[in-house]
């Protein structure tokens, strides 16, 4: 119990002082984060949506595909993002391994089937008729799609939060691309995998207490954006 | 209704899906103002038919004209959507609030906000949902949301409007009071419409026209009247409900009136035909009166035929009277009656029908 609280008093200690050190872990987590939940809602909404809306031969095979990306195991998401980075290989000469950016790729690659999957029902479950009255209504194709995907708003922003909540969480992806460089590539939960295999349980705790502050925060916009402007 | 210049004009139009051709309209022609009702039973090919003029399903051939211009380029279609409106059975509602669905089309077409507001407030009194302008649409009764799918519908002005079966889901008191205000307004800003139903009811009090629809083509299209009494062919005679649909040859011929063999009778019928034609004989049941002696009032003797009681359905308001009368029969009989003729199974009856009751059908075979 003891190495608990002390831990959480070492958490707030460190937050409420503002030290430096992990005041930039948190940041870059934050950062790192944040950017590839914003590509994979790119990538992941407007896929998600096209598969959702057009049949196409071999479609139950992209959503079995799909699907099974949601359960990217991130290790392996790692593993290949590594060998296309790494010197020799396939994306080598970009020499981003080893960098922040090289982890926003593979949280990208993590966060996109999430969203995707999440994306491809939520569109899928609109009402089969919707498509034909919003264009009936005199809509562009353009604004046809903006506004399914506003109709869609609950579950994709809800598409949006997990895809977060798998890349703020992920460990071992970052580990392998990021190298966990002090002051230059160590995230949150790079950093509390390291403190935690040198006995230092106060720091660890205290970075996973962050950790979760942070993925509370984050949701709790997420969640007021997605609840606004509800009529009664 | 200005016959001169069709609003819509569809020429060879053919939707084929999997190789089958699932419909198939020759010409189709649409006055402005007027109300088209399409009817048939499901899978007949009426939304097909809506949804393919909307420009919403893409046909495999045809070519269609809207007010005398061929809508072929996308832009083309763009332009004609926006011309037209559609209101689907579900009401198809967008997760907002009422007044912001009344106005969407008008915000698609990018209309300043004063009049947009002004334009949807108008469109709500009209169908009388005003006091809901800020209520959610999630919120709605079925006949409350139906209302706002079509004052949305109604709010872009459209000159042609597509309504698939939009009263189907709706309660009958909320239908009838629906139906009476759509009727209202339909003919007060003269919406040139085409609806799709399958209550005959709904059709002949709405419409200028009929078109019945089976297997993807139009089988009978004309005024209402024409088509509930002189059916072209069988299919359309058993849909608009003649109960006596029968196989005759003509057997005599005389000044306006011919004599038509039937199974083990002869019926009277007014028409012309030569005699050796093969015809059907349509009649409707409502036509058909029961007596239980032979003094068929003011119908001619030759139509009234002693028969026997089959069977008694009741139907609702009235009673279907089977009967055999050397061929079979079909009477409607209003509950009072059944009880003063004191109608039962097996009982011997008289039936009487007027020759000009009896619609013809040449058989092409």
């Amino acid at each position: 119990m003891d190495i608990i609280i002390e831990g959480i008093k070492h958490a707030f200690m460190l937050l409420f002082t503002l030290d430096r050190e992990v005041l930039g872990i948190t940041w870059l987590s934050l950062r790192i984060s944040v950017s590839a939940t914003f590509l994979s809602m790119f990538i992941g909404v407007s896929v998600g949506t096209a598969v959702a809306l057009n049949q196409f031969p071999g479609r139950r095979l992209v959503v079995s595909l799909i699907n099974t990306g949601m359960a990217l195991p991130p290790v392996v998401v790692g593993l290949f993002v590594t060998i296309f980075l790494w010197r020799n290989g396939p994306l080598g000469f970009l020499e981003i391994l080893y960098t922040p950016t090289a982890i926003v790729i593979a949280q990208t690659v993590i966060a996109t089937p999430i969203v995707m999957g999440i994306s491809l029902a939520a569109i899928q479950n609109l009402p089969a008729n919707l498509r034909l009255q919003i264009l009936a209504l005199g809509a562009t194709r353009l604004q046809m799609l903006w506004m399914l995907v506003k109709e869609a708003r609950l579950p994709l922003l809800a598409a949006v939060m997990a895809g977060f909540g798998g890349v703020i969480s992920e460990v071992g992806a970052s580990m392998m691309v990021g190298g966990n460089i002090k002051g230059y590539s160590r995230v949150l939960t790079t950093a509390t995998v390291m403190e935690t295999s040198r006995g230092n349980f106060a720091i660890a705790i205290a970075l996973s207490i962050i950790l979760l502050l942070l993925a509370f925060t984050v949701n709790v916009v997420l969640t007021l954006i997605q609840q606004r402007d509800r009529p009664r | 209704m200005n016959a001169e210049s069709p609003i819509l004009e569809i020429r060879n139009l053919e939707v084929k899906r999997g190789g089958a051709s699932v419909l198939d309209i020759p010409f189709l022609s649409l006055s402005e103002g007027e109300v088209l009702c399409l009817i048939g039973p499901n899978g007949a090919g009426k939304s097909t038919l809506l949804l393919t003029l909307a420009r919403l399903l893409k046909s495999s051939k045809g070519e269609m004209a809207f007010k005398g211009q061929v809508i072929a380029s996308n832009n083309a279609i763009l332009t004609y959507r926006r011309s037209l409106s559609m209101v689907f059975q579900e009401p198809l509602l967008f997760d907002t609030t009422v007044f912001e669905n009344v106005a969407s089309g008008l915000k698609i077409r990018g209309i300043q906000h004063d009049e947009m507001r002004q334009v949807a407030a108008d469109c709500l009194e009209r169908f009388g949902i005003g006091h809901l302008a800020g209520r959610s649409a999630r919120k709605l009764s079925g006949g409350e949301a139906q209302r706002t799918s079509l004052a949305r519908a109604f709010a872009t002005k459209p000159e042609i409007i597509f309504l698939d079966e939009p009263f189907s889901s709706l309660d009958p008191p909320t239908r009838e009071s629906l139906m009476e205000d759509l009727n209202r307004i339909l003919r007060e800003t003269g919406t040139t419409t085409i609806m799709a139903t399958h209550d005959q009811m709904e059709a002949i009090r709405l419409s200028d026209r009929i078109a019945v629809m089976n297997q993807g083509k139009i089988a009978q299209i004309g005024f209402p009247d024409t088509v509930m009494n002189s059916p072209a062919d069988e299919f359309v005679a058993s849909f608009v409900g003649v109960e006596t649909i029968l196989n005759g040859e003509i057997v005599k011929t005389g000044a306006g009136t011919v004599i038509c063999r039937v199974q083990n009778g002869e019926i009277e019928a007014v028409g012309n035909a030569k005699p050796g034609e093969r015809v059907v004989c349509c009649i409707r049941p409502e036509q058909v009166t029961l007596s239980t002696t032979q003094s068929g009032g003011g119908v001619s003797a030759r139509n009234t035929f002693p028969g026997r009681i089959v069977r008694i359905s009741p139907m609702g308001l009235f009673y279907k009277i089977s009967l055999d009368c050397g061929f079979f029969l079909t009477a409607y009989v209003t509950a009072p009656s059944v009880e003063n003729l004191a109608l039962q199974e097996d009982k011997p009856v008289f039936a009487s029908f007027k020759a000009t009751a009896v619609h013809l059908i040449r058989r092409s075979v």
